[in-house]
C-alpha cells in the first residue's frame, strides 16, 4: 500500500504525516508536489494540515485549484481513500468533495490543545479500530475550524451516519453540531480539524492516531489481500 | 477598460464571529446603538476589456469559482468604465 502527500506552498505537516505513515505502518509514502497531476500509482492520498497559499483568500480557496487537486478527485471518484487534516479538511471542502464551509473559530482566538473526541462512527474505511462512541484524544491546532453547513445538509450527515467525529467536552471553535470530522456519502473521503498524525505515539500525549492510519491499512488489505 | 468593485460577505444566515466581536467594542466604547456588524471583503479587480456585457458574465464565474464560496458569502459586485 503506498501513499502520496500532496506538499501545497505552505503545507506544514506534510512531513509528520509521511512519518506517521511509515512509523505506524511501515508503508511508502511519497511527498508529491502540488504540480504533480498523476496520482495513479497510490492506492492513499492524505491532505496535510497547514497554510496552503498563506490561508489568501479563504482557507484552501486557492489549493483547491493547484493541478494535483484533479487526481485527487479522480481518486475519490475511484474510491480510493482520501485523508483531509486541518488545511487538508479545509481544501476537501473548497474543492466540493465534503459538503460544507468553514469559518473562524467563534472566539477569534488559534486554538493549540491536546482534545478530547469522540468517535461517532466506527464503521469506516478509517475507524474500523475504534469502539463506537469511544473517546480518543487527537491534537488541535487551528484558527479556522468553524465548520458550517445549512440545517438541511447537517440532517443528511446526521441520518447518514457521516458525522464521524465530534468534539467531546467544549468545543474548541463553534462547528455546527460540535462536528471535527465528516466523510462523503461513498465513505471514502474523510475530512478533520484534528491532527491523528500528531497522535502516533504515547510520548506526543496520546497515541490514538496511530488506529486511524492502521484502519485505512486494514482496510486496503482486506480489499487488495497482502501488503 | 473596467474597474471592478467586488463585496463578498458572510450569508446573513451565517453567524459572523468577527463582526460580533467588533460590536462588542463599538458598545464598549459607548456606541451602543450598533445592532449588528458585518464584517466582509472588497476586492478590486482591472479588466482589458470593452464588452461590458461579456465582462459582467466574466466575473460573476469568477466570484462564483473562487472569489466567494457559495456556501457561505453571497457576493456583489459593480463596473465602472474607463478606471
Amino acid at each position: 500500500m503506498r501513499f502520496a502527500v500532496p506538499v501545497f506552498p505552505g503545507s506544514n505537516c506534510d512531513v509528520d504525516c509521511a512519518k506517521a505513515v511509515r512509523e505506524v505502518l511501515d508503508r511508502p509514502v511519497d511527498l508529491v508536489w502540488h504540480t504533480e497531476r498523476n496520482l495513479e500509482n497510490f492506492d492513499a492520498i492524505i491532505l496535510p494540515g497547514g497554510f496552503s497559499y498563506g490561508d489568501y483568500l479563504r482557507t484552501g480557496a486557492l489549493a483547491r485549484f493547484s493541478p494535483v487537486m484533479e487526481s485527487v478527485a479522480e481518486a475519490a471518484e475511484k474510491g480510493k481513500m482520501i485523508l483531509g487534516i486541518c488545511n487538508g479538511f479545509q481544501v476537501l471542502l473548497e474543492a466540493g468533495l465534503l459538503p460544507g464551509a468553514m469559518r473562524v473559530n467563534d472566539h477569534l482566538q488559534f486554538r493549540c490543545a491536546i482534545q478530547p473526541l469522540r468517535v461517532e462512527n466506527n464503521q469506516l474505511p478509517f475507524t474500523r479500530l475504534y469502539e463506537e462512541g469511544e473517546e480518543i484524544h487527537f491534537p488541535i491546532a487551528h484558527g479556522e475550524g468553524n465548520y458550517y453547513c445549512d440545517p438541511e445538509t447537517l440532517k443528511e450527515l446526521e441520518e447518514q451516519g457521516r458525522i464521524v467525529f465530534r468534539y467531546s467536552g467544549e468545543n474548541p471553535n463553534g462547528s455546527v453540531a460540535g462536528i471535527a470530522g465528516v466523510v462523503n456519502a461513498q465513505g471514502n473521503v474523510l475530512g478533520l480539524m484534528p491532527h491523528p498524525e500528531r497522535a502516533t505515539h504515547d510520548w506526543m500525549g496520546s497515541a490514538d492516531g496511530a488506529r486511524l492510519f492502521q484502519s485505512m491499512f486494514r482496510t486496503w488489505e482486506g480489499i487488495n489481500g497482502a501488503a | 477598460m473596467y474597474k471592478v468593485i467586488i463585496t463578498v460577505r458572510l450569508k446573513s444566515s451565517v453567524l459572523d464571529p468577527q463582526g460580533t466581536t467588533v460590536k462588542g467594542s463599538l458598545h464598549s466604547l459607548g456606541y451602543t446603538e450598533v445592532e449588528e456588524v458585518r464584517i466582509g471583503k472588497t476586492m478590486e479587480l482591472w479588466l482589458n476589456t470593452t464588452d461590458q456585457v461579456e465582462a459582467g458574465k466574466r466575473v460573476d464565474a469568477m466570484c462564483r469559482r473562487l472569489l466567494a464560496n457559495p456556501v457561505i458569502e453571497d457576493y456583489e459586485y459593480r463596473l465602472e468604465e474607463g478606471a
